[in-house]
């Protein structure tokens, strides 16, 4: 277990370094740099604005620059944002604890709709209320998760009751710890909505297909034989022979899910990576978008890895291959 | 309806999709740039079939709209006078597939009436003229990059697949960092790297060959596997012991099995890159103002007070959901017909 979970973790680490190369050298060719806007003042002179870059070291080549930001990342800083003025690394874990716990609600809550509602309509197949399943769930995934975001904005803005945007009221830093706890929950309700209905319909979609092939299978028609009961016959037996690429599933979202939460957060204002990312890009401020850009692949990486353990975990021939 | 005649259908919507894109022009009432600064944020004309006196008429008629004093975004009905909707008037002049001029459209009413299908936007801008408009934009732009992601990806897929060993090795290698990062993330943190002022028209090409370039490592990755396994098949080894060269074997045996894979890939790929221009658009990254993007449009509706109270604002978002549902009907019969190969 050990030997292969360190092995896919040290591909994992490798992967990191080198998308972390290329992202830093791509984004440093970016002509123009954070100072270009002060450029176009004529309070400013050229050489001030010399001094400025200087300090900054953005006139140093990119040998230089590259090796700093090295540096930087091994003090774990991850560069120096020039909008918020401090390093980056703080930065982004407070951001990407946010982005965390909405996409983990989201893929909670998510799967514990989706499994219920794929076994039912797999139990059910070719009737009415299967055929029925099969068109929400159509209708849900061609409806982008920027229309789901602003939809239910819209919805929540016309019947009110609801905070419209943000993770926090305006006097939260006055609350008692039970009531902060409350607040954000409340203002977590709309994005994880939005983000859960994203996801969900390649869930249900999936985890119904898998049992569907599952239910053919002959040691479940020789239980349903025995007259082992239909709910049993799902939970107990088919859905756990479908987990193996049910977790698969799991680790193959996972890219998906960071995507959409990047455009429900920036829709729905939630303090995450995406709405970061976007002010970083107009602000153009270069060691920011590489940080951010570095924080999701590093979920999407970790996301993949939780799954090959649990791939692991589950099924035994995983166990057997990979010894 | 059978599985084969709901393709056909959806293969036909979507050239009528492509179609209103050339003949934008004549299909909407309005140009989509004109404004209306009197005009602005005006709901859905509501359209009359019986007027004050009761009297029916068997032509659809609206009233023209006047500013209730004292209000900027009020309107009421100017009842003295109905307005029926004429079928060719003559209105701004365009030009179809920037070619053939014109100045006729499809539909419309009389000056100084005006025809808000889908109501107007703070610049008093007709907005179903600029959704019909946007799909010479999104649609478009959406598809240019999935075909472009699609042929880079058959590209490399199949040198992968087919020369094996060390190539194969460092493309892959290299696709897997494409993919390491999630998409949204990658496609704006490429973006960043680009000029943000751009004149529409480059920032179209350049939002096009962004998408292209993030999206071309699942294609390929695809087209390797079928390349690989088509490669083994007996038919190519028996071919291969006649004496058919490389180029034979390839244009033969492998390219017409991965093919298929390349086609159903992009009609997978093509939601998912107008979703991409769409957001990169309501971003404010994509195709800028004036042009009408489906993305750009949205926009408005990122202001509170837009979204609070003009809700027809959010209609032209809605043009994506069959847009896509076409696409998936069109996706599942290409994949059934060129991999599956079931009629």
């Amino acid at each position: 277990m050990t030997r292969y979970l360190v092995t896919r973790a040290v591909h994992s680490c490798l992967l990191f370094v080198a998308v972390s190369a290329l992202l830093f050298l791509f984004t440093e060719l970016v002509p123009g740099d954070f100072l270009e806007e002060l450029r176009l003042s004529p309070a400013i002179s050229a050489s001030a604005l010399n001094t400025l870059r200087e300090r900054y070291g953005l006139d140093a080549p990119l040998t230089v620059r590259y090796w700093r930001w090295i540096q930087s990342v091994v003090r774990g800083e991850f560069g120096f944002s020039l909008l918020y003025e401090r390093p980056v690394g703080p930065l982004l874990r407070e951001r990407a604890a946010n982005t965390l716990l909405l996409t983990v609600t989201a893929t909670v809550v998510a799967w514990c709709l989706a499994v219920p509602i794929g076994a039912w309509s797999a139990g059910r197949r070719g009737r009415l209320t299967d055929r029925a399943t099969g068109v929400v769930v159509t209708a849900l995934l061609a409806l982008p998760d920027l229309l789901l975001a602003l939809g239910l904005l819209l919805i929540a803005v016309r019947v009110g009751g609801l905070p419209v945007g943000g993770m926090t009221s305006p006097q939260y830093s006055t609350f008692g710890a039970l009531h902060k706890a409350e607040d954000v929950l409340v203002h977590l309700l709309l994005p994880a909505c939005a983000l859960c209905l994203a996801i969900l319909p390649t869930l249900v979609r999936h985890v119904r297909a898998t049992l569907v092939e599952t239910l053919d299978a002959p040691f479940i028609q020789a239980a349903k034989a025995i007259g082992v009961g239909d709910r049993r016959l799902i939970y107990r037996h088919a859905l756990r022979a479908a987990a193996n690429p049910l977790t698969s599933l799991l680790g193959l979202s996972v890219a998906s899910l960071l995507s959409a939460s990047m455009t429900i957060e920036a829709v729905m204002s939630w303090p995450g990576l995406g709405p970061l990312l976007l002010t970083a890009i107009q602000a153009r401020d270069i060691h920011l978008i590489v940080g951010v850009a570095l924080a999701s692949t590093c979920f999407l990486l970790a996301g993949n890895l939780l799954a090959d353990g649990l791939l692991y975990l589950a099924d035994p021939r995983a166990r057997t291959e990979s010894r | 309806m059978s599985r084969s005649s709901r393709g056909r259908f959806a293969v036909v919507l979507l050239a009528a999709v492509y179609a209103s894109a050339v003949l934008a022009g004549f299909l909407a009432p309005y140009d989509p740039v004109e404004q209306n600064r009197l005009l602005a944020f005006a709901p859905p004309t509501r359209l009359h079939l019986v007027d004050d006196s009761g009297r029916l008429h068997l032509r659809p008629f609206v009233y023209a709209l006047v500013p209730r004093p004292g209000t900027f975004d009020v309107y009421d009905e100017d009842r003295s006078r109905p307005y029926p909707i004429r079928l060719f008037p003559n209105g701004a002049s365009y030009r179809l597939a920037a070619l053939i001029p014109g100045d006729r459209h499809l539909f419309g009413v009389d000056e100084p009436a005006r025809l808000f299908l889908m109501g107007s936007d703070e610049y008093g801008r007709d907005l179903f003229s600029r959704l019909i408009h946007g799909t010479q934009i999104s649609p478009v732009a959406g598809l240019l990059a999935a075909c472009l992601a699609v042929s880079v990806g058959l590209v490399i897929g199949g040198v992968a697949g087919f020369y094996g060993s060390v190539t194969d090795q460092v493309l892959m290698r290299v696709a897997e960092l494409v993919m390491a990062v999630p998409w949204l993330y990658l496609l704006l943190a490429l973006r960043a790297a680009l000029p943000l002022a751009l004149e529409p028209i480059h920032a179209f090409l350049l939002v096009v060959v962004v998408i292209g370039v993030v999206g071309w490592a699942r294609p390929a990755r695809l087209v390797r596997s079928v390349v690989l396994s088509a490669r083994t098949r007996d038919y190519v080894l028996a071919a291969r012991s006649f004496g058919a060269s490389d180029a034979r074997v390839l244009r033969r045996h492998v390219l017409p099995e991965a093919l298929g894979v390349a086609l159903t890939q992009l009609a997978l790929l093509v939601p998912q890159c107008i979703l991409a221009e769409v957001t990169l658009s309501f971003f404010g990254l994509g195709v800028g103002e004036p042009l009408p993007s489906w993305g750009n449009m949205l926009a408005g509706v990122q202001r509170f007070h837009v979204l609070a109270s003009y809700w027809w604002m959010f209609l032209p978002g809605l043009a994506l959901v069959p847009l896509f549902l076409i696409y998936y009907a069109v996706t599942d019969v290409l994949h059934r017909r060129l991999v599956l190969r079931s009629p």
